[in-house]
């Protein structure tokens, strides 16, 4: 079944200069692999459709099952640059809770929280 | 030697909340309370406002705020303090904490000014290359306004030994901040880089405050957290191994979980095997993190790596201004009326020739925070606000953006909503630049006082 990565993932991000560091922390060790495998650096930049405008570089971090996505060109400039009203992005790692997921069915207990949308299976 | 020092934070940024702090060094049997309060361009605005404002020292504005809150109590349980609310002007920040100390009836108490970081003068003739560009550093000669280069633990350390009990720095490294303390607690190496990446990556978790408590954390339904708007500010029990307990005071809000010790562990990181402090690399990546009570957190096996042989430099530079204001619509078919409203504004600055290196008009409701990442499937709001702010080079131009979005009341659309400006629209750019320095072109230097 397809779920929103909000369901199997908690995210934070962090500013310096014009690179946003978004880090996805898996909620279960079960979960890692399937992040590990769906949520390349490639699908996580395109899921930001033009707002991350460098390289994305994915760090693994297996010891606390979690990935660190370093978005070049992110912060418009560097935050003082920055023309956005979150000038550093510190609400950029919500974008990717609504990345999707194919997850086995009988996950269906283990997934944090309620579906997101309508259209999910679970 | 003591077997576990407790470090708590007084705050993780200038604007951070006071009250935890005070809480913290009455209850939190301390032994150090560190307070961070500076950001990437605070050195900087720190030197625009001291040449325009004499009656600004040049210290974080809410130095004596903040002592206030936490000396007595650190007094009376002889916790010592170590602190970058200097930002340019270290001296001030310690003759301020000695006056407050004699008020408070304190005498003979050290305190320790760090200077040493600021080196705008020479910073042309001492670094080559811009780290995010690669031009030459020369480029900014016209525009500089600060250069600090980021200090280690060190001359803290050095302070400390000397029988400090409040220090004050300007610009260091801010897990330095943390590491201090334990270097000199533990009589730690400024070489064995194993502890020192152990103390840095503790001083990490440490440096935001309440991030590691439950702060910038609740996500309901997903990541709850008890009276998040109580937190407590976090508490580190060390030993002498480098591997430390997270927690916090009993009666605080918010929680400490491996959640949030994770989440705060990757914060601002890049590469989580080579995190590069002044004092040495750290490598999270062997990290252990256990829950090992209520809101306590174990956390060892962090690794590191020698420290560099250069330190980073921060380079500040006036580069321009930013114009910004936002107004208002509602009800049926607001969007559209933000969206007419919108060419409006960008005929309107034709007219007015406004000279911009960039515009930017978002619908706040509905892809002013998420930008060009908001999905199409996102619904329509109900209300929006037409955001719009634009980079120019003289303030001049900043101005008109404010002045557009004042024709917008009686010469808008249908149903503007819209403020009487009651703020300065125009903000400054200090643009942020990074070089490298050799570590021995660098002197920190420590000056004693007493209360």
């Amino acid at each position: 079944m397809k779920v929103t990565l909000q369901r199997v993932a908690h995210t934070r991000s962090g500013d310096k200069g014009n690179t946003s560091n978004i880090a996805v922390f898996a909620y279960e060790s079960c979960f890692y692999d399937v992040l590990r495998e769906q949520l390349t650096a490639e699908r996580f930049k395109a899921f930001y459709r033009g707002a991350i405008k460098g390289e994305v570089t994915r760090y693994e971090v297996a010891n606390i099952e979690a990935f660190n996505f370093v978005c070049e060109g992110a912060l418009g400039g560097g935050v003082s640059r920055n023309l956005a009203l979150d000038n550093y992005g510190k609400a950029l790692s919500a974008v990717i809770l609504g990345f999707e997921l194919e997850v086995p069915d009988d996950w269906a207990t283990r997934l944090r929280g309620l579906p997101s949308k309508k259209g999910e299976q679970d | 030697m003591k077997e576990t020092v407790r470090i708590g934070t007084g705050s993780g940024w200038w604007g951070d909340r006071i009250s935890p702090a005070a809480e913290l060094a009455k209850h939190g049997q301390l032994d150090y309370l560190c307070f961070e309060t500076m950001a990437e361009a605070t050195i900087s605005a720190a030197q625009v406002r001291a040449r325009r404002d004499p009656s600004f020292v040049g210290h974080d504005t809410y130095l004596e705020e903040r002592l206030r809150a936490v000396l007595p109590a650190c007094l009376a349980h002889g916790t010592k303090i170590v602190s970058n609310q200097g930002w340019i002007n270290p001296d001030a920040a310690a003759a301020q904490a000695v006056a407050i100390l004699r008020e408070l009836g304190a005498t003979g108490v050290k305190v320790a000014a760090i200077n040493g970081s600021l080196i705008t003068a020479r910073v042309l003739s001492l670094t080559e290359t811009i780290l995010e560009n690669g031009q030459p550093t020369e480029t900014l000669a016209e525009t500089l306004i600060s250069a600090e280069v980021y200090l280690g633990a060190e001359p803290i350390v050095q302070a400390l030994n000397q029988g400090a009990a409040i220090v004050f720095t300007g610009r260091v490294a801010d897990p330095s901040l943390f590491l201090a303390p334990l270097m000199h607690e533990f009589g730690w190496d400024s070489l064995d880089h194993e502890r020192l990446a152990r103390g840095s990556a503790i001083g990490h978790l440490l440096e935001c405050g309440a991030q590691v408590t439950g702060g910038y954390f609740v996500d309901p339904g997903f990541k709850d957290v008890e009276r998040p708007w109580d937190l407590g500010f976090p508490i580190a029990e060390v030993t002498q191994d480098g591997s430390c307990v997270i927690g916090k005071l009993a009666n605080t809000g918010g929680c400490v979980t491996c959640q949030t010790v994770k989440e705060q562990m990757l914060y601002e990181v890049h590469d989580p095997a080579n995190y590069l402090t002044p004092d040495v690399t750290v490598d999270f990546t062997t990290a252990v993190v256990e829950q090992v009570g209520i809101d306590r957190v174990r956390v060892s096996g962090v690794s590191g790596k020698p420290r560099s042989p250069t330190l980073k430099v921060s380079m500040g530079c006036l580069e321009g201004f930013v114009g910004e204001d936002m107004f208002f619509y509602a009800g049926p078919g607001a969007l559209k009326r933000a969206e007419i409203a919108k060419t409006v504004l960008l005929e309107r600055f034709k007219i007015v020739d406004l000279q911009a290196e960039d515009i930017r008009i978002d619908y706040l409701g509905l892809n002013a925070i998420h930008g060009l990442a908001t999905p199409d499937s996102a619904p329509e709001p109900y209300e929006v606000a037409v955001r719009v702010a634009a980079r120019t080079k003289t303030r001049e131009e900043a101005t008109k953006v404010g002045r557009e979005v004042d024709g917008m009341a009686v010469s808008g659309i249908a149903h503007t909503g819209k403020r009487v400006p009651f703020q300065d629209r125009v903000r400054e750019v200090i643009g942020i630049w990074s070089a490298l320095v050799a570590r021995d072109s660098v002197q920190a230097t420590v000056s004693m006082s007493r209360s």
